[in-house]
């Protein structure tokens, strides 16, 4: 435990900024992960193990668009369309047929796919990481806030985090396909007799989830490469993410996100030892006391 | 006599495995049973949870680790004999398996599997940070000492392969045979029946909390005791025994071995090395023909092999002894 050096930089504004800016970015990329596998579970009820592969590919894309045709933003838009077809091609051939069995053949299907994903990866693009630069606009001199400078990068990725989650909670509540995706999640059946396909809102639920997914890996890929251990490094916390949260919330994934950034990036300095540790500590934390998480709902 | 009449297979494999270097023209397969004994262990240990319990735990590697380190630990520091290290791995595993199946079992299915993910995560963490015992990222390198067995006038030592086959052997046997007796006994029954349906057992009076939690200690153990055996196999312990993607390995044997026999996790354990072994010599791309296989299995051929082969058994019994037959529709598993 270091709360000397801890204290020291929560109380000098330049340390304090900088591991708080880095607390954001990290946060952004954990709330893409985890809204889609949030939205997944709530809506089909199952734990995606390869939705941090999702967001791999998603990274690899990006490096694929970017080394091909030289654009970055182009990639913002292939990327994440090309993990949702992904993910809608996975949907319908293997996911389909595990919809309400026991969570053990959820768990081995899933976790299939991880492997065949990571090693797919590792048969294309090789076994070493694929570094994407970051593109020439953020490269200027950084912005300088309370004294300290913050990557303009990094405030990409915070308005463009910020857009997604502000996005999805519209989409989920204020629309007519977000109230039929919250039906969908509450009570199938009776959605069906009302005349909904509730087969192609599955569907259109694991694509969105994979795209969300998906955008992250392309909006991380600048700062943390396009690696083949990047989707099993990410999906335990994301779904740390979505527990702590709660299942099907947008808010409380982006809230439980930032406590996840924020103990990372303080965690390093407070308690070096066990700064990994300290994640999984939290989430037996609220599966002990409050299994449901921050806003979700109660189990029965 | 009852015991062993119904479980003559486990008899008669044991007594093949101890006699068969005695026939056997070269004794090169030793190390591969002697790796297959192990996991198998591993692995019917977890089916006591799984398929028996109905308990999903994906964070068993923990006490594999557990056992694996404590063993290695107390034969590098200090001058326990093997049996005892083996002892303390048990002992400190159960421990753990007491903490953790206590909060565990409060929660059900989902929420369940991923908190015992997160107690075996702690464990990988506390493995990687602990360098001082556990060597950290590297592990238990160096070697595990392996002082001789001494009992009453035997010294055996245990460094010579074929002696250490024949202890695990011994030890992996009779764990078997312990693990047997407990699921075949009432207790056993109880399990099965809260596997089947909690909610009614509650309602008929069982306290489904304990049984949980008393099996999730023996499982423990149990799973201790491989970790501590395969210390002493490969000379080593290393973290990764306790990374969760490890910790789906026996979850993917017991799949094929089959979940509705004893027997299954030990013919899976030697389907899933021979399977690994062969993979690698041909390709670097292991996890890829893994994860085909296992989706293949979870879609098209969930029956394991040990299943399928039983059916087989009591189908052509009942053909061929007719009224006499064991074989009644509708399986006890």
């Amino acid at each position: 435990m270091n709360i000397p050096d801890l204290l020291k930089c929560l109380t000098s504004s330049s340390c304090f900024i900088t591991q708080l800016s880095s607390a954001i970015v990290i946060a952004m990329f954990l709330f893409l992960a985890a809204s889609g596998l949030s939205l997944i579970f709530g809506v089909l009820g199952i734990g995606n193990f390869a939705h941090g592969s999702f967001y791999m590919v998603g990274a690899y894309l990006t490096y694929t668009v970017v080394s091909k045709f030289e654009c970055f933003w182009l990639a913002l838009i292939l990327a994440p369309i090309g993990v949702g077809l992904l993910g809608l091609i996975v949907e319908r051939l293997l996911i389909r047929r595990i919809y309400g069995e026991p969570h053990l053949y959820q768990f081995l299907l899933t976790f299939g796919l991880l492997l065949v994903l990571d090693d797919i990866v590792r048969l294309i693009y090789g076994f070493t990481f694929k570094s994407i630069e970051t593109p020439k606009i953020f490269m200027q001199r950084p912005l300088f806030f309370l004294g300290s400078p913050i990557p303009l990068y990094y405030i990409f990725v915070f308005i463009m985090g910020t857009l997604v989650a502000l996005g999805l909670w519209f989409i989920l509540s204020k629309t007519k396909t977000g109230k039929t995706i919250n039906a969908a999640a509450s009570d199938p059946e009776i959605l069906e007799t009302l005349g909904v396909d509730v087969r192609l809102i599955y569907s259109l639920v694991f694509a969105m989830g994979a795209m969300l997914a998906g955008f992250g890996g392309f909006l991380s890929s600048p700062i943390l490469s396009a690696t083949p251990g990047l989707g099993s490094s990410i999906i335990i916390e994301s779904f740390i993410v979505m527990v702590i949260g709660g299942v099907g919330s947008v808010g409380g994934t982006l809230i439980a996100s930032i406590l996840i950034g924020l103990s990372r990036s303080f965690g390093i300095i407070g308690f070096p030892d066990f700064e990994l540790g300290f994640v999984f500590f939290l989430v037996m934390v609220v599966l002990i006391a409050r299994p449901w998480g921050i806003f979700g709902r109660p189990l029965q | 006599m009852n015991f062993i009449k119904s479980n003559s297979w486990l008899i008669a494999l044991m007594g093949l495995l101890l006699l068969f270097p005695l026939f056997s023209p070269s004794l090169s397969y030793i190390d591969n049973i002697t790796e297959i004994l192990i996991m198998a262990l591993f692995g019917v240990s977890l089916n006591l949870l799984l398929s028996y319990t109905g308990l999903l735990s994906l964070g068993h590697c923990a006490f594999f680790a557990i056992g694996s380190y404590t063993t290695g630990i107390f034969l590098r520091e200090s001058s326990f004999s093997i049996l005892l290290a083996l002892f303390s791995g048990c002992v400190l595993s159960g421990i753990f398996a007491l903490f953790m199946g206590y909060f565990c079992t409060r929660l059900t299915r989902f929420y369940f599997a991923f908190l015992t993910l997160a107690f075996s995560q702690i464990i990988y963490v506390i493995i990687i940070r602990w360098g001082r015992f556990t060597g950290g990222l590297q592990g238990l390198i160096g070697g595990i000492p392996k002082p001789p067995i001494v009992l009453f006038e035997w010294v055996i030592d245990v460094s010579q392969r074929l002696n250490f086959y024949y202890f695990t052997v011994l030890l992996v046997c009779i764990s078997f045979i312990l693990c047997k007796v407990i699921t075949d006994s009432p207790f056993g029954w109880v399990l099965r029946y809260i596997r089947e349906n909690a909610f009614r057992a509650q309602f008929i009076g069982i306290n489904v909390r304990k049984y949980q939690v008393i099996i999730f200690v023996i499982a423990g153990i149990f799973g201790a005791i491989a970790g501590g055996l395969s210390a002493l196999n490969i000379n080593g312990s290393y973290p990764e025994h306790a990374h969760w993607l490890k910790g789906a390995d026996p979850i993917f044997m017991i799949l094929i071995g089959g979940m509705k026999n004893f027997a299954g996790p030990i013919v899976g354990a030697g389907v899933f090395i021979f399977l690994n072994t062969f993979i690698s010599s041909h390709t670097k791309f292991l996890p890829l023909f893994l994860g085909m296989i296992l989706i293949f299995i979870v879609i098209f051929a969930r029956m394991g092999i040990v299943d399928f082969f039983v059916v087989k058994r009591d189908i052509w019994r009942k053909a061929l002894l007719g009224r006499k037959s064991k074989y009644r529709s509708g399986e006890k598993y």
